[in-house]
């Protein structure tokens, strides 16, 4: 295989801070701090299975929730006067571009027990409402991060689908709910597959969301692997080991998404 | 529609309203000042973090903006398998969760520094992750411009006389620049927001997200409302003049037709 002249310095990057810090997550992986091979690791890890699972279904359940919000708002949007399309796409992006870190703290403030929502309801004589460090709120916050991310593909997809097919549809006696069903669902799914792995994977490897607003109390995947590295269990070892399982983790699941969509080839980039 | 909107919306204008208020609470409202405003830009924790995240933000993205570009030539100029090969390659830093492109970096970082000595945690290591995790971007970005563009050109002025080198900046590179301010653009604000990746590569060299982070740690601290007043602002105004310069553009185009 020849290699060009101008791809040399991208792949000697690419290699340094890419392949090599990766081999180094496998290594240690296996190794102990002595250097030995081991499988102490991934039994240890096995430990953790409970916040694997917890991890998996709050990712899953604040996708679908994504999914059942996003995908209603997308049709919506590409459905609006072209003019207007572009001020909401806007909309969509500018949270998308201001510090996730603020947006969550922000979410902090409004749900404490002493916080904005509480009094709002206290001020009306209603019991107040036990909301931060809850699986809730922990949700909430990754759909609050996460849904434009579903927005967009599903949107780019659905403003994609050739008009003359839907009135083919029509011509041909579908009605309002046969087109969508029969014609622009199956059409959209590209755009779903990609809207749920933008939504997926940040949401199951997050450990700030969990961290602000789980109160510490709801341990995630991504707690675990930071406590490795930077908190006080400070073991790469078993963080290497519980990083490359996350890894995948994720793999499988955009496996099983890709196989629903292997229809088309086209990749939906924003 | 309007009620995702003031989902989306809303937190953020409860923090910047927040930000005026002339208490330490973040629920009661105790009257009118910029006493906040003035406290950030006195608070030299806050400042250094902003200088270290330009600087890291700026040096990255010039790397990542050449070398993703100058890559992107060489992969749209390869065979289909080796470019198969490389575009995999590009794609782990955008597939893997950020907080593995973290702790992998991390890994050799400290690997690095106690058996070398070399790439000790702080900007360096920062500006060398930030590098990492934007040259897909880059790569993505100037790779539809130059599959868009006609080889023809390129060799009809080598024809003429130009040597490869020249042809390259006189011809292909014209053609290109739109990508490539895109690639730069999107590094850029990428590298300002990132958080996961320094957090685990930057010691304790803070970023303007690290020391957020901190803040948000410590509960009490309305300078954090203000930061992101004026963040937010600063990015409605920015997509405000890309969407107006878009029109225009989009005019131009018509006009031309």
């Amino acid at each position: 295989m020849k290699i060009r002249l101008s791809l040399f310095p991208y792949l000697l990057w690419m290699a340094i801070f890419v392949i090599v810090p990766m081999m180094l997550v496998v290594f240690f992986s296996f190794t102990d701090s002595s250097g030995s091979l081991t499988f102490e690791n991934l039994i240890e890890a096995g430990k953790y299975s409970a916040v694997f699972l917890r991890s998996i279904s709050l990712g899953a359940a604040s996708t679908i929730i994504c999914l059942i919000i996003g995908y209603p708002a997308a049709h919506f949007i590409s459905k609006a006067n072209f003019k207007y399309q572009n001020i909401f796409i806007m909309l969509l992006m500018i949270p998308m571009w201001t510090s996730f870190l603020l947006r969550t703290y922000a979410w902090m403030t409004l749900l404490e027990y002493n916080g904005l929502i509480n009094r709002l309801l206290n001020f009306f004589e209603i019991q107040r409402l036990n909301m931060i460090n809850t699986p809730g709120a922990v949700m909430l916050g990754m759909v609050y991060n996460f849904l434009p991310y579903m927005i967009l593909p599903i949107y780019t997809v659905l403003t994609k689908i050739d008009k003359k097919v839907i009135e083919a549809a029509q011509d041909l006696g579908a009605n309002k709910l046969e087109v969508f069903t029969k014609v622009i669902f199956p059409l959209s799914i590209p755009g779903i597959v990609s809207g749920v792995t933008m939504v997926f994977v940040p949401s199951v490897s997050t450990f700030i969301i969990s961290k602000m607003l789980g109160g510490g109390s709801i341990l995630v995947i991504g707690d675990l692997i930071e406590m490795q590295f930077l908190g006080n269990a400070y073991n790469p070892y078993l963080g290497s080991c519980i990083s490359l399982i996350l890894m995948i983790i994720i793999m499988i699941c955009m496996g099983i998404m890709n196989s629903l969509d292997n229809g088309s080839e086209e990749e939906i980039f924003l | 529609m309007s009620l995702i909107f003031l989902f989306l919306y809303l937190p953020i204008f409860v923090l910047m309203a927040f930000s005026f208020n002339d208490s330490k609470s973040r629920v009661v409202w105790a009257g009118f000042t910029f006493k906040w405003y003035q406290r950030l830009f006195e608070n030299q924790e806050i400042l250094g973090a902003f200088y270290n995240t330009l600087t890291v933000a700026v040096v990255s993205s010039i790397i990542a903006t050449l070398l993703g570009t100058v890559a992107a030539v060489g992969i749209t100029r390869s065979k289909k398998l080796t470019r198969k090969l490389i575009m995999n390659i590009t794609n782990i830093p955008m597939i893997n969760p950020e907080i593995v492109t973290g702790v992998s970096l991390m890994l050799m970082f400290v690997f690095l520094y106690n058996s070398l000595g070399v790439f000790k945690p702080g900007l360096l290591t920062l500006i060398s992750a930030h590098t990492t995790f934007c040259l897909p971007y880059v790569i993505l970005s100037v790779m539809p411009k130059l599959r868009q563009m006609d080889s023809n050109i390129y060799e009809a002025a080598q024809d003429l006389g130009c040597s490869p080198f020249s042809a390259f900046f006189k011809v292909v590179l014209p053609q290109i620049t739109s990508g490539i301010v895109t690639g730069f653009i999107m590094s850029f604000t990428m590298s300002i927001d990132d958080f996961v990746i320094s957090y685990f590569t930057g010691g304790t060299t803070q970023t303007l997200p690290i020391a957020v982070y901190s803040m948000t740690r410590k509960m009490v601290s309305p300078e954090i409302n203000v930061l992101s007043a004026l963040l937010f602002m600063f990015v409605f105004i920015l997509l405000v003049i890309i969407n107006l310069r878009g029109e225009k553009d989009k005019l131009l185009s018509t006009n031309n037709l």
